[in-house]
């Protein structure tokens, strides 16, 4: 009995910390601190997305132990899954242009514009709701590839899993820079002109009135990264942590394997794809060429750095990520003169040297990372009792 | 021990954001006057490729903004002189890195947008200059998608259906050339696109067209050259970038091809020029300025190149004049022409002055149609003397609509 | 008919060039079971230093010092980076092997500036040559001649040195070596400089074939070479070499084909769907041994 009080009352304090959160980021937004271009916004919205892929690709490789590369492979799905069915009918001509208009003649938006009217508070239900659907359609795919990837490679171990899953990735992108498959995918074109955050800022007269712009990805990554995190406490949780510790062990305590690694997989893969479906929300179009495996090997540093096992260290360290590359090591990029004195080494490409400089530091002797296997209330906890499950 | 470690350094990472986010909220307004009470600074944002694939391309556009600023630092709004100070945001050639490069331009506070150097990063960066209300000025990037459903992009070049046509019919006039292999690198929608407008405008011409792409950092392209041998190609199109047009030029050389080589505006730069010396390639590019265009100009960058060891490196090591340099140039004057014609350091006055500007540049005569495009109706053909390590002025092909 | 001798020929040649990095890899793997990522872009800076060496000395001087970076950096980076971690999981030592992948890239993008580099001439290696009526270069030549001496040379050495003895000991049995006394890092770090050394030449023979370096040229050879080193059965450094010229020539056979197919846009995406095959069909590729522990 008293576990379970505890349990709710873990589950209350995590949900007000979110409200808090989103709260903070809805303020901010619409203050007049700080104006609504900064750059710290651009970092929050990158932020949350990378934290979703992060989470997911966590779930599979600290959570379950596959360690797979696949990840960009399946955001490339989300993404365009999402492009392709939120184009405006209006401008797919446009856009298309190389293939003579698409092949798919609707969009999500304008179907639930039928029923809701695409004016006023119509459209911003319609809007919502087509959005919301494209992104889910977008992890649904990606989870559909995953099942049917993960039936051959799930039964391969540690590296070769590694490398099949790359593959497979890079063989997903090649498929979508097929200029034959035009029509749908806009072969090499981007797909453009898609609804993004800034669609979601409330606007009256041509002028924005309140800002959500940020707060739409910050919630949307939190719901995703709070249903990981229920999955992660469910029993089904606790078949993968013992699939990751021990698979014999797990074996024989009648986890079904192949299951349980599928069953991982297409959940790590669907939200990958959501958040591929952000990625491009984020990007403001969706093309296959940054979809490498540069970017695979970007959100898995991020989950190095946050600490393999550790919802909230992923997070915590794509913020951390996205923000030092992007924004605070910048002047690293520069020449800088002080007085007369030139900095010497300063000069392009040098935030990124010192950048991984600092990842190989981490990756080398700070192995458990920010937060090792913990979660952020863990941290609170002075006593906590060894081998009680993690709630956050 | 660790937690209370862990716990530190998140807090300080925290306070270290929320320090730069104070920090920087006492950067004023977008285009507000700002600094010591004597001297009046409006900022210029320069979205360019430093780094990764285009980072050759990026830096020699640059180069041209540079010396145009060193040229001219300063421009009179309402009587008074501003500063002009170049802030540059490095969007890493890739399209996931733009919207940051573009937003850390914003928050910077500069009064107008330049750039960029390939086509993507600049559609990936559009919305955000959307959003803020700034006008961004494209040098060099040629895809349509750029300005068209944005109202705040412009450019001063031509665009890739003209290019793609152009180079076509020059296949057609000079060569008489009935079949082409065109090679491009799959996923790209500059190669692409430059393709797909050139098979148009070859087909129509009642040519014949052979498609081969290659994936991503590839570097033998030797079976594609003699594939397009053994098909009997009269001219190859290869609307590559830099690093990958080097490669297939000094490969045909070996293979001692005899095929004449067409390029688009990418393969205008000295990289090329350089793999294509002493060997027996016959290499046409189309582009935007031919040296010559301009003594003035000319003499003057050369020595600016010639006198700074930076730019020099930045211009790959000799002062051959890419044609992109001397967009940069235009373009930083039509940007001070804007400025001037809004008579004010805001950037929604100066979006709503730069549709009507008219300049004329050391490229041209520049000028805006509805959508933000150039009003531009000729290209320059250049095509390589080996022999020098020097481009000549072939043909200047007008519009042949 | 001089077209198919001419692509058979380009395959040979880049085939012969993967092989000398698959042998690299395919030795790490073996030994330490990592899939050691920086080894393509080893393979790269070899190339990029090679460049900055030739503008210092001249071509015979800066080909050994070349060649002597290489095999100190490949030393370095596992000292620095693949030590500390032995006794850490795999999935770290490989976290941290594309760690040091990310890092060679950004400084080479940080030292040339992303322009790409021209590679100096080697003389000879660069002349031209006519074999059945299609023209090619010398490496295309030198290439498979050179690949099989320095594979007998090392087969040689595994098998009747006592270096190469503990080196097959320790892919046998990493506890059990060290148990009996064989001192494991000296072994290792011997099996990273052979891996460089082999690199640093195929990168000579690479690069004089195509002659521009960028930060990324590295890494699709090094992948490609890491699938050859699989489909020859990792371990294997006859199979690698074997897999290395089937994808070679596979490559150069897919590219040749009609262009209206519109098959060469997959020729990546075939090397990795040979490697999926293979790891499902049979793990162990070509000439590996059986072993529990891949699969």
């Amino acid at each position: 009995m008293t576990k379970v009080t505890k349990t709710k009352k873990n589950t209350v304090a995590a949900l007000i910390f979110c409200m808090v959160l989103l709260a903070i980021v809805i303020f901010l937004e619409n203050s007049k601190i700080i104006p609504p271009t900064h750059i710290l916004f651009t970092i929050i919205k990158k932020g949350a997305v990378y934290s979703l892929v992060a989470v997911s690709m966590n779930l599979l490789n600290g959570f379950t132990g596959l360690f797979s590369l696949g990840q960009a492979g399946f955001m490339l799905l989300g993404a365009y899954t999402y492009a392709i069915f939120t184009v405006p009918t209006a401008v797919k001509d446009n856009v298309y242009y190389l293939h003579g208009g698409s092949a798919i003649d609707f969009s999500f938006q304008e179907l639930y514009g039928k029923l809701f009217g695409m004016e006023g508070a119509g459209g911003a239900i319609s809007l919502i709701l087509g959005v919301l659907t494209a992104i889910i359609l977008g992890g649904i795919v990606a989870a559909i590839f995953a099942y049917f990837i993960g039936l051959p490679v799930l039964r391969l171990k540690s590296d070769y899993l590694a490398i099949a899953t790359l593959g497979f990735a890079e063989i997903i992108r090649a498929i979508f820079q097929w200029q034959k498959l035009g029509p749908i995918t806009n072969g090499a074109n981007m797909i453009n002109n898609i609804p993004t955050f800034s669609n979601f800022n409330i606007r009256s007269e041509g002028k924005v009135v309140f800002y959500l712009s940020s707060f739409v990805p910050v919630l949307v990554a939190m719901v995703c990264v709070a249903i990981i995190i229920l999955l992660i406490n469910s029993s089904y949780g606790r078949s993968f942590k013992a699939i990751r510790d021990d698979e014999i062990a797990a074996e024989a305590m009648g986890i079904n394997l192949a299951k349980h690694k599928m069953l991982s997989f297409c959940i790590s893969s669907f939200f990958a794809g959501v958040g591929g479906a952000l990625f491009a929300m984020f990007t403001n179009n969706a093309q296959a060429k940054p979809f490498t495996s540069a970017l695979t090997y970007e959100i898995l540093l991020i989950v190095v750095i946050g600490g393999i096992g550790s919802v909230s260290g992923s997070c915590i360290s794509s913020f951390l990520y996205v923000a030092c590359s992007e924004w605070l090591l910048r002047f690293l990029d520069n020449e800088t003169f002080i007085g007369e004195f030139k900095v010497p080494l300063l000069k392009n490409g040098f935030r990124m040297v010192v950048f991984s400089i600092i990842i190989m530091i981490v990756v080398l002797f700070f192995r458990q990372g920010i937060m090792g296997s913990k979660e952020l209330p863990d941290l609170f906890k002075k006593k906590a009792k060894k081998g009680e499950s993690v709630n956050e | 021990m660790k937690k209370v470690l862990a716990l530190i350094l998140a807090c300080l990472m925290v306070c270290m954001l929320f320090t730069a986010c104070g920090g920087e909220t006492q950067v004023e307004e977008p285009g507000e006057v700002t600094g010591e009470a004597t001297e009046k600074v409006i900022k210029l944002g320069v979205f360019e490729p430093a780094t990764g694939d285009s980072a050759s391309g990026g830096k020699k556009e640059m180069l041209g903004v540079q010396y145009a600023h060193s040229q001219t630092p300063t421009v009179d709004i309402a009587g008074e002189t501003y500063k002009v100070e170049l802030v540059y945001g490095d969007n890493g050639s890739d399209a996931s890195k733009a919207p940051t490069a573009a937003s850390q331009l914003v928050s910077e506070g500069v009064a107008m947008i330049l750039g960029s150097y390939g086509s993507g990063v600049s559609m990936a960066g559009g919305p955000i200059f959307n959003d803020a209300g700034l006008a961004a000025l494209g040098i060099t990037c040629t895809n349509p998608n750029v300005t068209a459903g944005n109202d705040y992009y412009f450019r001063i070049c031509f665009l890739d259906p003209f290019q793609g046509s152009v180079l076509a019919n020059f296949a057609v006039d000079k060569f008489a050339a009935k079949k082409a292999y065109l090679l491009g690198e799959q996923g790209n929608e500059y190669d692409q696109g430059l393709i797909a407008f050139f098979e148009q405008a070859f087909v129509a011409a009642g040519g014949e067209v052979i498609k081969a792409s290659f994936p991503k950092d590839s570097s033998d392209f030797t079976t594609y050259l003699n594939q397009a041998k053994n098909e009997g190609a009269e001219v190859i199109f290869t609307p590559v970038s830099i690093a990958y047009a080097t490669q297939i030029v000094s490969q045909a050389a070996k293979l001692g091809i005899e095929i004449p080589f067409l390029g688009s505006d990418t393969l205008d730069d000295n990289k090329v020029l350089e793999a294509a010396k002493d060997t027996n390639i016959k290499l046409y590019v189309s582009t935007f300025y031919q040296e010559g265009g301009s003594p003035e100009f000319d003499a003057g960058i050369k020595e600016y190149i010639n006198t700074n060891a930076d730019a020099k490196t930045a211009n790959g090591g000799d002062d051959t004049i890419s044609a992109v340099t001397a967009m940069g140039y235009d373009a930083y004057y039509v940007a001070l022409e804007a400025i001037k014609a809004a008579d004010s350091a805001d950037p929604a006055a100066i979006k709503a002055a730069l549709g009507a500007v008219t300049y004329e540049g050391v490229s041209g005569a520049i000028a805006f149609d509805e959508i933000g495009d150039a009003k531009r109706d000729t290209a320059y053909i250049k095509t390589a003397d080996t022999a020098n390590g020097a481009w000549a002025l072939e043909t200047v092909q007008t519009v042949a609509e | 008919m001089d077209f198919i001798i001419s692509t058979l020929l380009s395959g040979i040649s880049v085939g012969g060039q993967y092989a000398l990095i698959a042998i690299g890899y395919t030795m790490v793997y073996g030994i330490l079971r990592l899939i050691n990522f920086a080894h393509g872009d080893v393979f790269m800076a070899t190339g990029l230093i090679m460049i900055y060496m030739c503008a210092a000395f001249p071509w015979y001087v800066a080909l050994p010092i070349t060649a002597m970076i290489t095999v100190v950096l490949g030393f370095v980076i596992e000292r620095a980076a693949y030590k500390p971690l032995r006794t850490a999981p795999r999935m770290s030592v490989m976290i941290s092997a594309i760690g040091v992948s990310y890092l060679i890239q950004n400084v080479a993008t940080y030292v040339t500036g992303g322009q790409p580099m021209e590679y100096p001439k080697i003389p000879f290696l660069s002349e031209m040559v006519n074999i059945g009526g299609a023209t090619t270069s010398m490496v295309t030549v030198v290439t498979p001649v050179l690949v099989i001496l320095l594979v007998i040379a090392l087969v040689l050495l595994i098998n009747h040195t006592k270096v190469g003895m503990a080196m097959r000991a320790l892919s046998k049995d990493f506890e059990t070596s060290q148990l009996m006394g064989i001192k494991i890092n000296k072994v290792i770090s011997m099996t990273f400089v052979i891996g460089s050394f082999l690199a640093a030449v195929g990168s000579f023979l690479y690069f004089s074939n195509y002659t521009r370096i960028y930060p990324v040229s590295g890494a699709m050879p090094g992948l490609k070479a890491f699938v050859a080193a699989v489909f020859g059965g990792i371990g294997s450094i006859p199979g690698a070499v074997i897999g290395a010229f089937i994808i070679g020539i596979c490559e150069n056979i897919i590219k040749a084909l009609p262009p209206a197919w519109e098959v060469s846009n997959f020729v990546d995406a075939f090397t990795f769907a040979l490697l999926i095959i293979i790891l499902i069909a049979k793990p162990t590729g070509l000439f590996g041994e059986k072993s529990t522990d891949k699969v």
